[in-house]
């Protein structure tokens, strides 16, 4: 009896460690969490908040909310509203995405399946443009692009991502591809499917995880781009919204930072529900090792 | 007509590794014909070569009267079964199984019927509309059969495709397999199958004709019963049959063969089977055919360990420092078994005598 009751009481001992120990972990992740959220959190609150209201304190939650910033920043300074800059943004993103996933799965198909002349060597090349800072290459695109006439247009921002142009993505690409069996692929061209009816039928529905990925990160990083659209547009009309962001400091001698804060809002809206949205395949895409045999 | 002729078939790799070393096979028509061998023998990278999916380096292969070397997979009039199912995974069992008939391009009414007929057969039915995720292991590969059946083709190729099954379903698996096989030959279907398998029971209850293989070389083609009877020479007289064939080294004495200090009449039987008379030669016995005896010519052995099998007993002994195994009757080793020596009488009707240098069969 005295020994059950020992037992017993060692269990609620043990119990209340672990509720406790649970506990400050819970705390801990939710601080740290809340530390590293909270310039977004102060973001989207600050652009509710008056000008004279941002820089008056820390604190996130406006005193006089108001809509001021979005109505406004919308508008813009230049003869366009920032709608007209969103859908620049996606003329541009829209066929650069569709491009890259294309081109990537044809490349990395070809890499990872076939054998031909020189592959070694030109799969070399491509972990070594991987480990080239783009910086490097923006003068002889410019000076190739100018030649080509395609300055001020949205061909330098296309073509280049629909040509295969980012390593990185035909290099995920093939990693995963080497992790599928081949057996299906085997299993198709017994069934009479030839090497393109293969990769459309089969190939890319199971490499769908890490397309997904390329696209995601392909959206995203145009999204933020900045270089590339100030260096290859020049026409207002044409501008992006990362550009169109930078315009509108530019332009007012005093900034109004809750257009700018409102507008910023509004430019990481899409990136961010597109990321929730796909997110599992998002981390599927990039953190499988493909599909169990 | 669905022949399938090897002829000189080699494989070559890359780093000038040789796989498979110019074979020769003739199947015939509708005949069941299955690979056999340890791991690493290349009976797979020949099943390959016929598939179209390995490059032939040498030789060529002839499906009907066509030579086939250059076609693509899709135009051999082959169908296959691998090992893992290799089912689409993202498709259901009737897009599986669909598949091949939509990329010849066959009307759906077609395509619809035809996985009405294979469902029934392999009744895979209540399964049309499953992801093969959902399947189990059975399941998958009667849908993998299905997807070879479906195509009509000309000739059949198995690649290990029951490896992946329990034992039990195994063995109902291999009858289907069978069953199949013989319903196609009855239907006047072309129905020639090569069956890769490194399982010997599979090999001997499932095929017409066995070809048996060791790197890259073919031992042996004949029947189960022939295999078993008569090896060609030391690697298929070790290879099949359960347990394995007993392999002593014997000298050949004038009328008799001793092993180490025991030596035993050849007996006319024999004498008149021998084809040579080697210099250093090995015994083959079976374990069935070395009986328990109380009296008359026979080898001493110690007796190491007995296996109660329920109606008979495997004996494993020390003959003369060899290892031997017997199979015998329960009763017979109730009677004769339990001392410490026992002996051995090899039935001579059925004893092999290989050459020891060249692992030949000299008494065939």
């Amino acid at each position: 009896m005295t020994d059950l009751t020992f037992n017993d009481r060692q269990a609620m001992r043990r119990a209340r460690l672990s509720l406790i120990s649970t506990a400050i972990r819970y705390i801990l992740l939710c601080v740290v969490g809340f530390v590293m959220l909270y310039p977004l959190i102060w973001l989207v609150g600050a652009s509710f908040k008056t000008n004279s209201e941002i820089f008056a304190g820390a604190g996130f939650l406006p005193e006089n909310p108001t809509a001021d910033g979005y109505i406004k920043g919308w508008q813009t300074s230049t003869p366009y509203t920032f709608g007209r800059f969103f859908w620049n943004s996606f003329l541009i993103i829209l066929p650069k995405v569709i491009g890259t996933a294309i081109s990537c799965t044809l490349a990395a198909y070809a890499f990872a399946r076939f054998d031909f002349p020189l592959k070694k060597i030109l799969f070399g090349s491509v972990i070594a443009i991987l480990l080239l800072p783009n910086v490097v290459t923006r003068i002889p695109q410019y000076i190739l692009f100018r030649d080509l006439g395609w300055l001020d247009s949205f061909l330098p921002l296309w073509v280049p991502s629909a040509l295969a142009g980012d390593a990185f993505f035909v290099f995920m690409l093939v990693q995963f591809l080497r992790s599928l069996p081949t057996d299906m692929e085997e299993a198709a061209r017994v069934d009479g499917a030839n090497s393109l009816q293969t990769l459309i039928y089969i190939v890319v529905p199971m490499l769908a995880p890490a397309l997904i990925s390329v696209c995601l990160f392909q959206f995203m990083w145009t999204m933020n781009d900045f270089l590339g659209p100030l260096i290859y547009l020049s026409s207002v009309d044409k501008y992006p919204v990362s550009l169109a962001l930078k315009l509108s400091i530019d332009t007012t001698e005093a900034f109004e930072w809750n257009r700018i804060l409102a507008m910023s809002v509004l430019t990481i809206a899409p990136a961010l529900i597109v990321f929730f949205a796909a997110q599992r395949y998002f981390i599927e895409g990039i953190s499988s090792g493909g599909i169990k045999g | 007509m669905a022949k399938v002729q090897l002829k000189n078939l080699e494989k070559v790799y890359g780093n000038a590794f040789k796989a498979v070393h110019g074979i020769n096979l003739e199947i015939d028509d509708g005949e069941f014909m299955v690979f056999v061998g340890p791991s690493g023998c290349a009976k797979s990278t020949t099943l390959r070569m016929v598939a179209g999916l390995e490059e032939i380096s040498g030789g060529e292969v002839v499906i009907g009267d066509r030579r086939v070397n250059e076609l693509p997979p899709g135009k051999r009039s082959i169908a296959m079964v691998f090992q893992n199912y290799a089912l689409y995974p993202h498709m259901k069992v009737r897009g599986n199984l669909a598949f091949g008939l939509k990329i010849a391009g066959k009307p759906k009414a077609e395509i619809d019927a035809a996985i009405e007929r294979v469902a029934r057969i392999l009744e895979i039915e209540p399964l049309l509309d499953r992801l093969p995720k959902q399947l189990s292991g059975g399941q998958a590969q009667r849908v993998a059969l299905g997807r070879a059946l479906i195509k009509k083709p000309g000739v059949f190729l198995f690649d290990e495709p029951l490896s992946n099954l329990d034992a039990k379903l195994r063995a109902s698996m291999r009858v289907r397999i069978t069953d199949l096989h013989r319903q196609l030959k009855a239907e006047g279907l072309s129905s020639t199958v090569i069956y890769v398998t490194h399982d010997q029971t599979e090999a001997m209850t499932m095929g017409d004709r066995i070809c048996v293989m060791q790197a890259g070389h073919i031992m042996q083609v004949a029947t189960p019963k022939e295999l078993y009877e008569r090896p060609a020479n030391l690697f298929v007289a070790g290879f099949i049959g359960s347990p394995e064939m007993n392999l002593i080294d014997a000298k050949l004495d004038g009328s008799s063969f001793s092993v180490g200090s025991q030596s035993l009449p050849i007996g006319p039987h024999l004498e008149g089977r021998l084809s040579a008379r080697p210099a250093e030669a090995v015994v083959g016995t079976r374990p069935q055919h070395l009986s328990l005896v109380a009296d008359g010519p026979a080898f001493t052995a110690k007796l190491a360990n007995a296996e109660f099998m329920g109606h008979e007993v495997y004996l494993h002994a020390d003959l003369e420092g060899r290892r031997v195994v017997s199979v015998v009757g329960a009763a017979d080793f109730e009677t004769l078994g339990r001392s410490e020596t026992i002996r051995l009488r090899p039935d001579l009707e059925r004893l092999h005598i290989f050459d020891k240098t060249d692992g030949r069969n000299v008494s065939l």
